[in-house]
């Protein structure tokens, strides 16, 4: 065979692959937004669920809360010391044996089943703390796995810095500390902000490793109560959670009427969708913003 | 203010690499020293050991001495920030802040610690002034200095550079990457700036280091071949390898 002819084949080839792929997508996405949308109503998002194992629908609104509350939480833990650690990855790392097993190790962190991470979780910040379930618990789980992530964005973003950039700032006898602070990370902010946005998808979507560690169930809150220590706020950190994901899988395991769970996990999963879809449109349209505004202040 | 900066049997080392080979040559006040040679001779190797801005490379070592004025430059005491703004930088690609021209040039000044607005006022304008760029930026100080075209942000990194009052100037083909208008804006600048700086410049550009330089030194493979009076060395080279060079056998 020629090569012009092999050369014709590869680039169908690709197309095929590139068409397979948003295929699937579309589907995928298709189903869920049409099975999930008759099901959405104000009722929906706003109440707190029925007896579902009795069949009772009710809605899903301390779920959502909790989802969005947590991801919160493992931000504010996750972003400094993200941002520490990439800082520290990107600038002050020698490249030499500890620098690379200190990669190697947070490479592995990424990649655990995050059900091992939750169990971990279950060990380490519910028996041993003696805190039992809790928002803190599964927000410092999340941390566990989003760390790695989150310092590889800082890294990637402040080593896609000019280099030159970096030295005029020292040739002018701007200390490396300012140069860090003043020139290099506000250039690396888009680049950060992006990343932080779809890792706070990846948590936002997260099951497996809340299971254990900020629980199946929410206490009745008390939407009115906005005071953090009291135990039916919305904001106490230490109460059990759980999160619409988390949710999702309770009901199909738990209800006896497929019909409810059907109903329940189907607007949730709409939900979940939308959620993480405008978390990735906001990640752009912010980076964008971002990277306009310190271009041409 | 501009002082002389002495290298003297100075060795650089990249891990096993001898990228400079004791190196003795000094730079004269108000004189513009260029150093010339192929790709990969050591000249750039040099011009970064003289601010120190080569620390930041891994395995980097160097012997020998480097002093301005008095003071020993690899000298374990010497604070080095400081060092550095005595010494303006400017390299081949213009790099100016994604700040506006005005904050590009107050920059420096604010980190050393002037806040007045109306010193601030005082000194971009008259470091603009001696840029040549400041008829071309007048009207529009506070729009995004990356609106600027290539030439016009090399001479604003200039500016930016004499802002925090070096007593010398590195320039690292300080107009490779512009056009001819451009450069030539870039070289009489620096003419003009000679009557004030130390200059060193580092050039691929022959024809340049003629328009520019008092002095020419010749780099290869780590060494200094010969330096001596710019137009001396282009019109009666001693050494074989400097003719061989200035008229084209490699390169």
């Amino acid at each position: 065979m020629n090569a012009k002819l092999i050369d014709r084949f590869a680039t169908l080839f690709f197309y095929a692959v590139a068409i397979l792929i948003i295929c699937t997508l579309i589907g995928l996405l298709g189903y869920i937004v049409i099975h999930g949308i008759s099901y959405i109503s104000w009722e929906f998002l706003t109440e707190p669920p029925g007896s579902y194992i009795l069949g009772q629908v009710g809605g899903i609104a301390p779920q959502l809360f909790n989802s969005f509350y947590l991801l919160i939480l493992t931000m504010i833990i996750t972003l400094p010391i993200g941002i520490g650690g990439g800082i520290y990855m990107a600038e002050y790392a020698k490249p030499n044996k500890f620098t690379k097993f200190l990669r190697l190790c947070m490479e592995v962190m990424s990649s655990l089943p995050s059900i091992i991470i939750g169990l971990f979780g279950l060990l380490l910040f519910v028996q041993y703390t003696g805190w039992g379930y809790t928002l803190a618990g599964g927000a410092l789980a999340l941390t566990i796995f989003n760390l790695p992530l989150m310092v590889r964005v800082v890294e990637q973003a402040i080593t896609a810095v000019p280099r030159e950039q970096k030295e005029a700032a020292l040739s002018l006898g701007v200390t490396h500390w300012q140069t860090i602070t003043k020139i290099m990370l506000p250039v690396a902010l888009p680049g950060i902000v992006t990343g932080a946005i779809l890792a706070a998808g990846r948590i936002f979507g997260e099951a497996a490793a809340l299971l254990f560690t900020a629980g199946l169930s929410s206490p009745n809150l008390d939407f009115t109560d906005w005071d953090p220590t009291s135990v039916s706020s919305p904001l106490n950190p230490f109460r059990p959670a759980a999160t619409l994901s988390v949710y999702i899988w309770k009901v199909n395991s738990d209800s006896l009427s497929t019909e409810t769970a059907a109903i329940v996990s189907g607007g949730s999963a709409f939900i979940l969708i939308c959620v993480v879809l405008l978390f990735t449109i906001f990640a752009r349209l912010l980076g964008r913003y971002i990277y306009r505004r310190l271009t041409s202040s | 203010m501009s002082q002389t900066l002495t290298v003297d049997k100075f060795h650089v080392y990249y891990g096993e690499k001898h990228a400079l080979d004791n190196i003795s040559i000094s730079f004269q006040p108000k004189t513009v020293t260029a150093l010339i040679g192929p790709s990969g001779c050591g000249k750039s190797t040099l011009l970064r050991s003289l601010n120190r801005m080569n620390d930041f490379i891994p395995m980097f070592r160097t012997e020998g001495s480097v002093r301005l004025g008095e003071e020993e430059i690899y000298d374990s005491k010497i604070d080095v920030v400081n060092l550095r703004k005595r010494m303006g930088m400017v390299f081949q690609q213009p790099v100016p802040f994604p700040l506006s021209i005005y904050d590009n040039i107050a920059y420096g000044p604010r980190i050393h610690g002037t806040t007045q607005k109306k010193k601030l006022d005082q000194i971009v304008e008259k470091t603009l002034q001696q840029a040549h760029l400041w008829e071309e930026v007048k009207d529009r100080l506070h729009k995004s200095a990356l609106g600027l075209s290539g030439g016009q942000q090399q001479r604003l990194v200039i500016a930016r550079v004499l802002a925090v009052e070096p007593e010398i100037l590195l320039l690292d083909e300080p107009a490779s990457a512009l056009d001819p208008i451009s450069t030539e804006h870039i070289e009489r600048l620096i003419l003009s700036l000679k009557e004030e700086y130390t200059i060193v410049v580092v050039t691929h550009n022959m024809q340049q280091a003629k328009r520019i330089s008092d002095q020419t030194a010749f780099f290869l493979h780590g060494e200094i071949v010969e330096r001596n009076e710019t137009q001396t060395l282009f019109h009666s080279p001693i050494d074989q390898r400097t003719n061989h060079y200035l008229s084209g056998q490699f390169g």
